[in-house]
């Protein structure tokens, strides 16, 4: 009777301490948060207001949402009412051919989201391209690492804002077409992405690269793995967890530098929004604004999320602790 | 007997900081066909470098290997390697490590179905079709080195080197994979040079044991003709007196000829090959 209840007791203690360490703990700093936030806003007084408070905030969410569906309801519309008047009169002339004009409303809060999503992910998937390959050949051999070492030295430390220019004059000037199939604003904040966020994927894949095991080198060359043969199964491998680092503090500084770039460029996506909801200076502002940042900090959060998940699927290295 | 690989006076130097340095100096050794042949020496005399130009991931400086009578040149798997800490690909399964070498070596030679057969074949040999779907980090360091042995011997090599296989080992799995090899040698009778600093492993394993004295420019001391008959009976070759004679020779050319002139600290210090090297360097 004594072993049972023992055995029920340790294992509620560990179901506890683990909903303390995993669930309370957690939720306690998110309360305290709010908490303080609530208390510190009060006190900033701006000429818009007071400093959104986590109230505020939440009746801002609210309105941004009945925005994003009222502005839905009014696109459905739109294309109804094209549709019957094509309808209408193809009616009185059977060859009228008619034509959907899209809907041109303002961007709301959503649809900003979706867009800055979609460029990060192209700007990082194309440096991803890059710099995993480049990643290699320079990890490979080191004269290719003397010789690219102090350019991609240099280039690192450059800030999003003092690529934008050169970029969107290149851009405006090189892809020049009638019917485009991307908007220039998307490649001017894709390639600005792409140039400021290879470097660590550049960086960490040549090291892990470099770091390779000498005994597994020799086992490659006992083996005498032609080249492909050699950088797949042994190359590459034996780099992902390097690899995975800098793949994460790539989309990390992905996600910054495009809200940056968008804010600045005034390229669609969330940067745009808060720099209009800056410059419109109404009593809700400073709220939305407020809105923006938790919402890019929780798709942050997110994306890295899911580059962990990746990794912990594709890493070899069940051991190593990912976090 | 023709001799199947011949060591043909080599020497080997590393550029170091300080100038070169001699590590091997006029290396000879002929091995017969069949043959299990050991090096012992002290730390850091150069065994390994010997096993290492053998394989040809060092380049002599003098001298060269021939094979068959025919000089070889660079790595290969003819010339498969057994190393030290095993050495297997950690994201490989046992089953897929083995497997990348009989699919590198028997790619056109057969099929399919045969490279299957052949890679269970050599995991069986070495008593790891149990753990075939494992990887290196499930399974235990003997059973790593077993797999390390499975994957050489599936190349079909003509010389088998081992670099101080077990030396990683406790001394109960030792002696257990020990027994293993000599079980395999019994049927697959390959030519094997293993490095080893263990007397008893090299006395209870070998037909002869080859003791290197000490580096700089380390060379053949000694060469002792085993002959014991197999199979070799641990427990009773252990009062065997042909037996603790030959020990006693290996032991004496080890620790009265060969002494090691280092502090003891140094010399305890130096327990793999390349510190001790350094220190020489």
């Amino acid at each position: 009777m004594i072993l049972p209840t023992l055995t029920m007791a340790s294992v509620k203690e560990k179901l506890s301490a683990f909903s303390f360490k995993g669930l309370l703990l957690p939720l306690f700093g998110i309360v305290m948060f709010i908490v303080l936030w609530q208390a510190g806003a009060s006190r900033v007084h701006t000429s818009l207001g007071e400093f959104p408070g986590p109230v505020v905030v939440y009746e801002q969410w609210n309105s941004l949402v009945a925005e994003h569906q009222r502005e839905r309801v009014k696109e459905d519309k739109f294309y109804v009412r094209q549709e019957e008047r094509i309808a209408e009169r193809q009616a009185k002339d059977p060859s009228y051919e008619g034509k959907l004009r899209d809907y041109t409303g303002k961007p709301t809060f959503f649809d900003q989201i979706f867009t800055s999503l979609y460029t990060v992910l192209a700007g990082f998937g194309l440096a991803s391209l890059i710099a995993i390959p480049l990643g290699i050949l320079i990890g490979l051999n080191r004269s290719v690492y003397s010789a690219l070492n102090p350019v991609i030295q240099v280039f690192k430390p450059v800030s999003p804002l003092a690529w934008l220019p050169l970029v969107t004059m290149v851009v405006s000037a090189s892809y020049v077409s009638d019917d485009p199939m991307f908007s220039k604003s998307f490649l001017t904040s894709m390639f600005t992405v792409t140039l400021c966020c290879m470097w660590p994927t550049l960086i960490n894949t040549a090291v892990g690269v470099a770091a390779i095991e000498k005994d597994l080198l020799n086992v490659s060359k006992v083996l005498q793995l032609n080249w492909v043969t050699h950088v797949m199964k042994i190359v590459i491998p034996s780099a992902i967890p390097l690899m995975f680092t800098g793949l994460r503090l790539s989309l990390g500084i992905a996600w910054m530098v495009l809200i940056a770039a968008e804010m600045l460029a005034q390229n669609p996506g969330l940067g745009k929004f808060v720099w209009d909801e800056f410059q419109n200076g109404s009593s809700n502002s400073l709220g939305r604004i407020m809105v923006a940042v938790l919402m890019i900090g929780f798709i942050g959060y997110l994306l890295d999320r899911v580059m962990l998940t990746i990794q912990r699927f594709v890493s070899w290295d069940k051991t190593q602790l990912l976090r | 007997m023709a001799t199947h690989l011949d060591i043909s006076q080599i020497s080997i130097e590393f550029p170091t900081a300080k100038g070169s340095f001699k590590a091997l100096d006029n290396v000879s050794l002929k091995i017969e066909k069949g043959e299990f042949v050991s090096l012992i020496g002290h730390s850091g005399c150069g065994k390994s470098t010997v096993l290492n130009i053998v394989a040809g991931l060092y380049d002599a400086t003098e001298g060269g290997i021939l094979l068959d009578g025919k000089e070889v040149k660079g790595p290969g798997p003819e010339r498969a390697v057994v190393f030290q800490n095993h050495s297997l690909l950690p994201w490989l399964t046992a089953y897929q490590n083995v497997e990348l070498a009989v699919k590198q070596v028997f790619r056109k030679t057969k099929t399919k179905k045969e490279m299957h057969e052949w890679i269970m074949h050599n995991l069986e040999l070495v008593h790891m079709t149990h753990a075939a779907d494992k990887r290196p980090d499930e399974i235990s360091g003997g059973m790593k080195q077993r797999v390390g042995i499975a994957r050489a011997l599936a190349m079909e090599p003509s010389v088998l080197l081992m670099d101080e296989p077990f030396g990683a080992l406790d001394a109960l799995t030792r002696a257990h994979l020990q027994d293993s090899l000599m079980e395999i040698q019994k049927d697959l009778n390959n030519t094997v040079i293993m490095i080893t600093h263990d007397v008893d492993e090299a006395v209870l394993l070998s037909d002869r044991i080859v003791m290197m004295t000490n580096g700089p420019a380390a060379s053949v001391g000694e060469i002792l003709h085993v002959d014991i008959e197999r199979p070799r009976e641990r427990l009773a070759l252990a009062n065997d007196p042909r037996y603790v004679d030959y020990r006693t020779q290996v032991l004496t050319f080890l620790y009265e000829k060969q002494r090691k002139v280092e502090p003891i600290h140094a010399a305890s210090a130096s327990t793999k090959t390349k510190t001790a090297k350094a220190a020489h360097a």
